[in-house]
């Protein structure tokens, strides 16, 4: 079981205490109807799937129920980082 | 074999004598005597069949790797263990063991035929031969299969057993407790660190508890360590897993080894995370690959040696060694010593250290180098072998009845591949050794590849004369895999390790490979003339050995499988005489039977009260969020597809809510109690899943709205009073709230007081009739239930349950998220444009609503079916056509989602999704059903009351 390091409560507590939230840094366009369906289509289903380093959000559910974002590497389940929404990309 | 007690030696208690039978008879141990130990003692050499050729097999090894001696333990009803390892069964008074794949008797098996058509039973035998023809499979080679195949029997009981479980944090983690682990624990123990040290064996010692020239110091290290504070010992403990972050999975056994079944729990599941993890698992001493090396008598050169000083065993009287290490060498001398007799050393090396040789002529040992052991006689055991100087054709028989192999060491990197820690080759072991770590972990002692066992070489198969195309030498022992079978997959195109795993099935046993993996990948290596480290290595998997899954369920099971919830007035339901049914977690009530009626009476008797004068329902599991704030109509706004604004304080409002995809994923009717506070009402199971979405968009998308949301569901008791007389009945108990048409009506939301308890008090309605919901703290609502029931019995008050909430709502077209819609269907396909702001200039999904595949044509959307046959009822989820007569398979174009009798209509009804659905008014649609196909009409959602005049009194 992986511990996450939520960048809230700045501890690291078990995987049990969260929630996998998507991709990171995609953000919902302040004018949606400005978006073709195409830019729209991108938007809503398309997302990355590397092998490595993956910004994803993750939410402390049962804790602070924060979302956060981290940094987490798809072959070794390691985290990289994790850090506040709204921060930039790491 | 015949093995006997030596006069002295061991740890065993020689003044304990235990009684146990195996096969029904009756045998006598020693107490400290493993099943193995004891049996051997006694003589016993066939402890079991294999699982393929059903071969008779002995013991092999000592410890957990034991792939052969696999026995079934009885401890009374439902206390049922099959597969256990015989050289891990600790005995006591009355043990119940028996043997297993085997039919009549171990000793006269049918099963054995297998072996003598072992020419037929090829590596890959099932997947080729069992292939076709298909109608073949059901009726004749799968129940054949099923009765010769299968390891042991499946309990077929319920365990009675209890289980236990804890969590456990350490600074230092030791998993095993030979020397190297002991050694480490005691250096950590002046340390202040706490320390937790873990053996999977009766006592710790490991490998010093096989040489008793260590007893002494194994005696003061045990003192030493049991004394410091910081050191937690866990014995008969198994680290099964090594998890991510040094988080590490062990089970305990805690009562199998006691001779009364006690109600202590059985096992406990230990979770253990670790700043540090030293594995110190030791080595396991590999088999030689020769003809006949299965039969019984034939074992590991060290297991003699630990049967011999631990147990005070002699696994035979005149025991040979085939060596290809030194460390066989010292086991024989140990065991010379030990008064147990020697035949002969027979050594495949040519090269042998002076001091060995000079010590074997010393104890008047015949040495034999350059030889090889080449077959074995004898069935149920040992008689003689056949060995044979390597690269000739000279045989020579030796007398012995048992065989010792001392084939070289393999460390136990098992914990550590779980890990992800890297391995590297050492050629000069033949084996895989830890290489870099993927965790704040280190490997010491012989499972690092460090030992002082002397040096070995290195052999596939031994060398023989005979044909080897008709030998049978086993690799797997568990899982009946020659050497044959190996050159066979890979002569057969197999390449990859993985895939002669697979193909072969070596190492697949519950042994998961522990004595064959190593020679399996050197018979390989040979065979694609590649070294072993450019094939490389099967994964390792926990669990380690194999564990009840009692121990892994823990208390999660029956009645803690899964939380249920309940809600405050839940007792007077059951009380009642209920009929229950799980809602996400909830138990909810059903309908409420009375005199013998069945759920089709009870529910139209609910309904005819309901729409006759008035029904109570138990709503408190529908979800609740507080939303509050300068900013929270802004975001209700942007979240929900309606309008929120200028919704006045009192009043409520149908919310509907989309992804962001466009699709409804929850609805509720939700109120404004002041400009900045909202009581929102989700699904029951869409509760937590709303809260979620909108903390979603409230914290990363909108994080400049000043909002706050906050789950009240567990607050409110919601007690709903639906029917033509709800005000009259109500009127009286509540103050400070004028509950007349005009003051107070549908779609509203007044505060006040009923029955003297604070209430938050709706008028809506979910079944079409006037209506209220009565909110009041939690544990108020049975209270407030029973008095409504009391003073309600003058108009016939009816409690009504989930079903007929169902029926009534259906009545009138009302959907429910989740039945009527799958996360398909748009506002547009549901019939809820209403519900959609069209003057909004954005909310979540509607973007989504001008995608070009949800403005196509054709899209499913919700319409209302009345059946030809009015009595008849479709089938929820039946498929819908449009022309019976086109051929199978025909075009389906919808399903029905929703199908009740409505008493109210003294006629069946139903919902449909079907393709352009809304511009079918009116005509003929079909539903094949098992018994017939039914013709019904495309028709208005809502089947009662369509202009809304009884809502609005
Ligand atoms: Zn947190």
């Amino acid at each position: 079981m992986i511990l996450i390091h939520c960048p809230y409560c700045d501890e690291k507590r078990p995987e049990i205490e969260f929630a996998y939230a998507g991709q990171a840094h995609i953000a919902r366009p302040v004018d949606p109807d400005s978006y073709s369906d195409e830019e729209w289509e991108r938007f809503l289903f398309i997302r990355a799937n590397p092998r490595g380093r993956h910004h994803e959000r993750w939410r402390h559910s049962h804790g602070c129920g924060r979302f956060f974002n981290a940094v987490r590497d798809t072959v070794t389940d390691k985290f990289e980082t994790t850090y506040k929404a709204g921060e930039p990309r790491k | 074999m015949s093995g006997y007690r030596l006069p002295a030696g061991g740890r065993v208690d020689r003044n304990k004598p235990v009684s146990f039978t195996f096969d029904g008879k009756s045998y006598q141990g020693l107490a400290g005597d493993t099943l193995a130990s004891a049996l051997l003692a006694n003589g016993i050499s066939l402890f079991g069949r294999s699982f393929k050729y059903h071969r008779p097999r002995g013991v092999l090894a000592a410890g957990s790797e034991e792939p052969n001696a696999l026995v079934s333990v009885l401890r009374g009803p439902g206390r049922f263990t099959p597969n256990l390892r015989a050289t891990n069964v600790e005995i006591h008074d009355g043990l119940t063991a028996t043997s297993q794949n085997r039919w009549p008797s171990l000793k006269t098996d049918f099963g054995a035929i297998n072996d003598r058509l072992g020419m037929f039973f090829p590596a890959g035998f099932y997947n080729k031969t069992f292939m076709w023809p298909r109608s073949f499979w059901d009726r004749l080679y799968e129940p054949a299969i099923r009765k010769m195949a299968g390891l042991g029997d499946a309990p077929t009981e319920v365990d009675p057993d209890t289980y236990a479980a804890t969590y456990a944090h350490c600074d230092l983690l030791i998993v095993g407790a030979g020397p190297a682990g002991l050694d480490a624990a005691l250096e950590a123990s002046g340390t202040g660190k706490r320390v937790i040290l873990i053996d999977e064996q009766d006592e710790v010692g490991g490998g010093a508890l096989a040489d008793p020239a260590l007893w002494a110091w194994l005696e003061r290290s045990v003192k030493a360590l049991n004394a410091a504070a910081n050191v937690t010992i866990l014995s008969r403990t198994t680290a099964f897993g090594y998890y991510h972050n040094n988080f590490i999975g062990a089970v305990q056994r805690l009562t199998d080894h006691l001779p009364e079944n006690s109600q202590a729990p059985r096992e406990k599941l230990w979770r253990i995370r670790a700043g540090e993890v030293l594995l110190a698992q030791g080595a396991i001493e590999r088999p030689l690959v020769f003809d006949g090396n299965d039969t019984p008598g034939v074992m590991l050169s060290s297991a003699a040696r630990i049967f011999a000083n631990r147990y005070g065993v002699a696994v035979g009287k005149s025991l040979a060694l085939m060596a290809v290490h030194d460390s066989g060498w010292h086991d024989v001398f140990a065991l010379k010593k030990a008064g147990v007799g020697i035949a002969a050393i027979i050594d495949a090396r040519d090269d042998i250290d002076e001091a060995l040789q000079a010590e074997a002529a010393a104890l008047g040992i015949a040495v034999h180098l350059s030889h090889s052991v080449i077959g074995v006689k004898g069935r149920h055991q040992v008689a003689a072998i056949e060995m044979c100087a390597n690269g000739s054709d000279v045989r020579r028989t030796i007398s012995c009845d048992a065989l010792l192999m001392a084939g070289g060491w393999t460390p136990s990197v098992h914990l550590w591949s779980h890990s992800k820690g890297s391995l590297k080759w050492r050629d000069d072991l033949g084996a895989y050794v830890p290489d870099q770590p993927n965790e704040n972990c280190r490997s010491i002692g012989a499972c690092s590849g460090d030992w002082d066992f002397g040096k070995g070489a290195v052999f596939d198969v031994l060398p023989t004369p005979k044909d080897q195309a008709r030998i049978k030498a086993f690799v797997d022992f568990q899982n009946d895999v020659t050497a044959n079978d190996i050159n066979l997959a890979v002569r057969e195109g197999f390449r990859s390790i993985e895939h002669i795993k697979r193909y072969t099935t070596n190492g697949m046993a519950t042994d998961q490979g522990k004595t064959s993996n190593l020679n399996g990948l050197q018979i390989a290596s040979t065979a694609l003339a590649k070294a072993v480290p450019d094939i490389g290595l099967t994964t390792f998997r926990p669990p380690y050995t194999p564990q009840t899954f009692g121990a892994l369920a823990g208390h999660a099971k029956g009645a803690l499988f899964q939380a249920t919830r309940t809600t405050n007035i839940d007792g007077w339901a059951e009380e009642n005489g209920a009929i229950f049914e799980l809602v996400a977690q909830w138990r909810r009530a059903r309908y409420f039977p009375k005199f013998g009626e069945d759920m089709h009476a009870a529910v139209n008797r609910e309904c005819r009260a309901v729409r006759g004068s008035v029904g109570i329902f138990d709503a408190s599991t529908l979800g609740k969020i507080e939303v509050v704030g300068p900013d929270a109509a802004e975001f209700l706004n942007r979240m929900y597809t309606n309008p929120w604004k200028a919704l006045e304080p009192g009043r409520c409002r149908y919310g509907l809510l989309l992804k962001e995809d466009g699709f409804i994923t929850d609805d509720g009717v939700s109120a404004r109690l002041a400009p900045d506070r909202f009581h929102l009402t989700t699904t029951t199971g869409g509760a937590a899943r709303v809260l979620n979405m909108m903390e979603d968009y409230l914290q990363t998308e909108w994080p400049d709205l000043n909002v706050w949301l906050t789950s009240t569901t567990e607050q409110y008791a919601v007690v709903a009073l639906q029917g033509p007389n709800a005000r009259k009945l109500l009127e009286p108990l509540v103050e400070g709230i004028d509950l007349s048409a005009e003051e107070f009506p549908h779609m509203a939301i007044r505060e006040g007081h009923i029955c003297g308890i604070p209430t938050r008090l709706f008028r809506v309605s979910f079944t079409g009739e006037l209506g209220f919901e009565i909110n009041v703290p939690t544990a108020y609502g049975r209270a407030l239930w029973e008095r409504l029931m009391a003073d309600g019995a003058e108009y016939g008050i009816t409690p009504y349950g989930t079903e007929t909430m169902h029926v009534l709502r259906a009545e009138k077209g009302f959907i429910i998220v989740g039945q009527d819609t799958d996360g398909t269907v748009t506002p547009y396909d549901a019939g809820l444009d209403w519900a959609v702001g069209k003057k909004k200039p954005d909310f979540v999904g509607r973007r989504s609503l001008a995608r070009p595949d949800i403005v196509a044509a054709g899209r499913r959307q919700l319409v209302g079916l009345l059946t030809e046959d009015s009595k008849m009822v479709l089938e929820e989820g039946a498929q819908i056509v449009a022309d019976t007569n086109q051929p199978v398979p025909m075009t389906m174009i919808g399903h029905v989602t929703s199908s009740y009798w409505s008493e109210t209509l003294g006629r069946s009804i139903a919902m449909a999704l079907v393709a352009n659905g809304h511009a079918m008014k009116g005509e003929t649609i079909y539903v094949p059903m098992p018994e017939g196909t039914h013709k019904a009409v495309i028709s208005s959602m809502v089947f009662y009351d369509q202009e809304g005049a009884r809502l609005h009194v």
